[in-house]
């Protein structure tokens, strides 16, 4: 008897390819996002950090660093307003500009009068220090920006490291003798490079390396946390598992005749599915407005200050995830095709979007790819309201993306509703 | 094919999905405050028919008049209230929220469809449980809902698919009550149903059809007299088995004591049939005769093979 069981739910389960492709697939298809995306952490071919480089010393120290950098095959190095190399040369302004827009997560400046104070070792509080204006959203590009600079400060200029670590060690521990001058002129020479290659490693003692100062661009003045990454990013994935569910009412509808006599009424399908998309846009707006509401009650987010560019981003994704919702809904033929399909795919989408991990984190590669998610530029959109204090026009991308979505997507649902009309 | 008492006709309508022939030139005429039974076996075409007749399927070829005018286009024409076979009703709202939602569907006016609800609650018998989700309705209850919704903007013909099935006999002498007060108001009414006996006392008129070809149509003596006759089955039970039977006089092949015959005038034959057995030395435990019935007239025109 236990066996006859058993074997009618083999059976079930051979004959349910949703359930199949829950149970087989999905797991696939994450554990393929997670590789391809973190995958490749920790190795050479790890993606490329594009970084701001703003050279206002033009000294000797200054240009072998900067050399140094291009040269680590990490760093991307951008040093003109324009990401193609033309236009203007980039300031401190322009470059801080690029982080707080979010084009680059990091500008390193080597602040004027670098070269001459460069080897003041230690912590002296006269030394011109290199600044690091970061993004902290992103945690990983500043400490490795940090760290490639004090490589690349001691493996391509250790003879002007040692030279200026020569001149303080004259200033406090008096002058050398001329048989001391003659072997350090002679020993200093060895220590430059043969090519401003910069990736020898070894040989530098850590201890001397350059000052650096990092600046958070993002929280001058703010106490806001990263709240606003999460709120929209759990937020966006429940509003698409929500708007689907609600969608599903269609094939509901379908089932026990109701959409057959609604569309024998004077209301056609065009009207039945716009009365369903502004009912569920609504709902993902009220959804929406709750969790950002909650952040601010349990977290502390800053949803006042933002209230514009928040019902802006909210009325846009809810619109677009409605018809997402919708268009799913008509495409699939029942309500269990469209649970394993929403799954997949919302699952799918809000990993390679960034509502599971942010996008930063990401491979460029990867994070080009989310883009033709949903969900990224949704994120997008909130990520410039809330972290990146941006003005409601900014938004204008994201708007326009998520309205061209909207329109495609409930272009697809009236296509795809066809086949409940007249046979 | 038109008179002036129709108010529905269609004629040669044709439908074809696929390979399938839905319907292959059928025709009837719905006249004016009647109540005409749309019969036949399962895949025959009747829910094509009436899908067609409100609009939902476009016939390859044929036409549909209401009220003499054409049927043209997708749009259910509005003198039409349409009931389908299932319960499709919202099962959250009350029963008034039901009628409310679908009298505005159907374009009426708030002030109208206040009205309108009161009456519909009235004629179905749902005035006392308006207020009620129909979660909790029984069968009849949610059935007589599902005619109401249809009836709501009080069309001038109403198109039923199988109106009573599922509901006990209390609840389907209620729906044809119902459906009886809506032809004295004029109202005409086309209803498919597998209930034979209902139909054959609640309709004045019946429409046979099968294979998407209307094969039979009229009153049920007509319908008697274009099939099996207007004689009747005669059923006898004798105490033994007889060794030899009159002519005309089958032996049942179960039980050999249980006699059939086929009489034209019972007055007249049934005594010489009682003497015939008698004279072969049977005693006649019990006899029951049986006029010709819509069933008789449905099998015999569409016959015993099952449609799957």
């Amino acid at each position: 008897m236990i066996l006859t069981l058993v074997r009618v739910s083999w059976t079930n389960l051979r004959r349910d390819r949703v359930a199949q492709s829950l149970t087989f697939l999905l797991p696939i298809i994450f554990f393929s996002i997670f590789a391809t995306v973190f995958g490749n952490q920790g190795q050479n071919s790890t993606a490329k950090i594009q970084i701001a480089l703003i050279d206002e010393d033009g000294s000797e120290l200054s240009r072998r660093i900067v050399e140094g950098l291009r040269a680590e095959k990490s760093l991307r190095l951008r040093t003109t307003v324009d990401a193609e190399g033309k236009g203007a040369v980039l300031d401190r302004t322009t470059g801080e500009q690029l982080v707080r827009n979010g084009d680059v997560p990091v500008a390193v400046i080597l602040p004027k009068g670098l070269g001459e104070t460069a080897a003041a070792f230690g912590p002296s509080t006269n030394s011109v220090r290199v600044k690091l204006l970061a993004d902290v959203s992103d945690p990983v590009a500043p400490q490795m920006v940090n760290g490639l600079l004090q490589k690349v400060s001691m493996t391509a200029a250790p003879d002007l490291m040692m030279e200026g670590g020569m001149k303080q060690f004259e200033r406090y521990a008096g002058t050398l003798t001329p048989q001391q001058r003659a072997a350090v002129d002679t020993w200093l020479p060895q220590m430059k490079p043969a090519a401003s290659g910069g990736s020898k490693t070894g040989g530098a003692d850590q201890a001397f390396g350059i000052g650096v100062d990092t600046v958070d661009v993002m929280r001058q003045g703010r106490s806001e946390s990263l709240i606003s990454f999460y709120a929209a990013g759990v937020g966006v994935m429940f509003l698409l598992f929500s708007v689907s569910g609600a969608s599903g009412s269609l094939l509901d509808e379908m089932d026990t005749g109701t959409l057959d006599r609604v569309l024998s009424t004077r209301l056609g399908m065009s009207g039945l599915l716009t009365a369903k998309w502004i009912f569920i846009t609504l709902l993902g707006v009220v959804q929406l407005t709750v969790m950002f509401l909650w952040g601010r009650i349990a977290f502390g987010l800053e949803l006042e200050r933002h209230l514009p560019g928040f019902f802006v981003m909210t009325a846009f994704t809810a619109a677009a995830a409605a018809g997402f919702g919708l268009m799913l809904a008509t495409l699939a033929r029942t309500r269990a095709q469209l649970s394993g399909m929403s799954t997949i795919i919302i699952l799918t989408m809000s990993a390679l979007g960034g509502s599971m991990f942010p996008r930063f984190l990401m491979s460029e590669t990867m994070q080009k790819f989310g883009l033709l998610t949903f969900n990224a530029w949704a994120l997008d959109g909130y990520l410039k309201v809330f972290w990146r204090n941006a003005p409601i026009v900014a938004l204008w991308p994201q708007v326009l993306v998520l309205s061209a979505l909207t329109a495609a997507f409930l272009a697809l649902a009236r296509t795809f509703a066809r086949r409940w009309e007249t046979a | 094919m038109a008179t002036h008492h129709d108010v529905l006709t269609v004629t040669g309508a044709r439908k074809r999905f696929g390979d399938v022939t839905a319907l292959d030139g059928a025709s009837l005429a719905l006249r004016e405050g009647e109540l005409l039974a749309l019969l036949g076996p399962n895949g025959a075409g009747k829910t094509t028919l009436i899908r067609a007749i409100a609009g939902r399927v476009q016939l390859d070829a044929g036409e549909i008049r209401l009220f003499g005018r054409l049927l043209s286009g997708r749009k259910t024409a509005p003198e039409l209230g349409i009931v389908p076979q299932e319960l499709a009703i919202y099962p959250s709202l009350t029963a008034r929220e039901n009628l409310e939602a679908f009298g505005r569907l159907q374009g009426l006016s708030a002030a109208n469809v206040a009205s309108q609800v009161r009456w519909a609650l009235e004629v179905t018998a749902l005035a006392d449980r308006a207020n009620e989700p129909i979660k909790g309705f029984s069968g009849g209850m949610k059935r007589r809902l599902n005619i109401a919704c249809g009836i709501i903007h009080r069309p001038r013909i109403v198109l039923l698919d199988e109106p009573t099935v599922g509901v006990d006999p209390q609840s389907r002498e209620r729906i044809y009550d119902m459906l009886a007060e809506l032809t004295r108001a004029g109202v005409s009414l086309l209803l498919t149903t597998h209930h034979l006996e209902e139909a054959e006392a609640r309709c004045a008129r019946t429409v046979i059809i099968d294979h998407g070809k209307v094969i039979a149509a009229g009153s049920l003596a007509e319908l008697v007299d274009q099939t099996v006759g207007r004689h009747r089955v005669v059923t006898l039970r004798v105490n033994t088995p007889l060794a030899a039977v009159p002519p005309g006089v089958d032996v049942g092949v179960e039980d050999a004591r249980v006699l059939r015959a086929r009489v034209g005038d019972v007055a007249r034959d049934l005594p010489a049939l009682l003497a015939a057995l008698s004279a072969q030395g049977g005693e006649v435990e019990d006899v029951e005769v049986r006029g010709p019935s819509l069933q008789s007239v449905f099998i015999h025109l569409t016959g015993r093979e099952l449609r799957e």
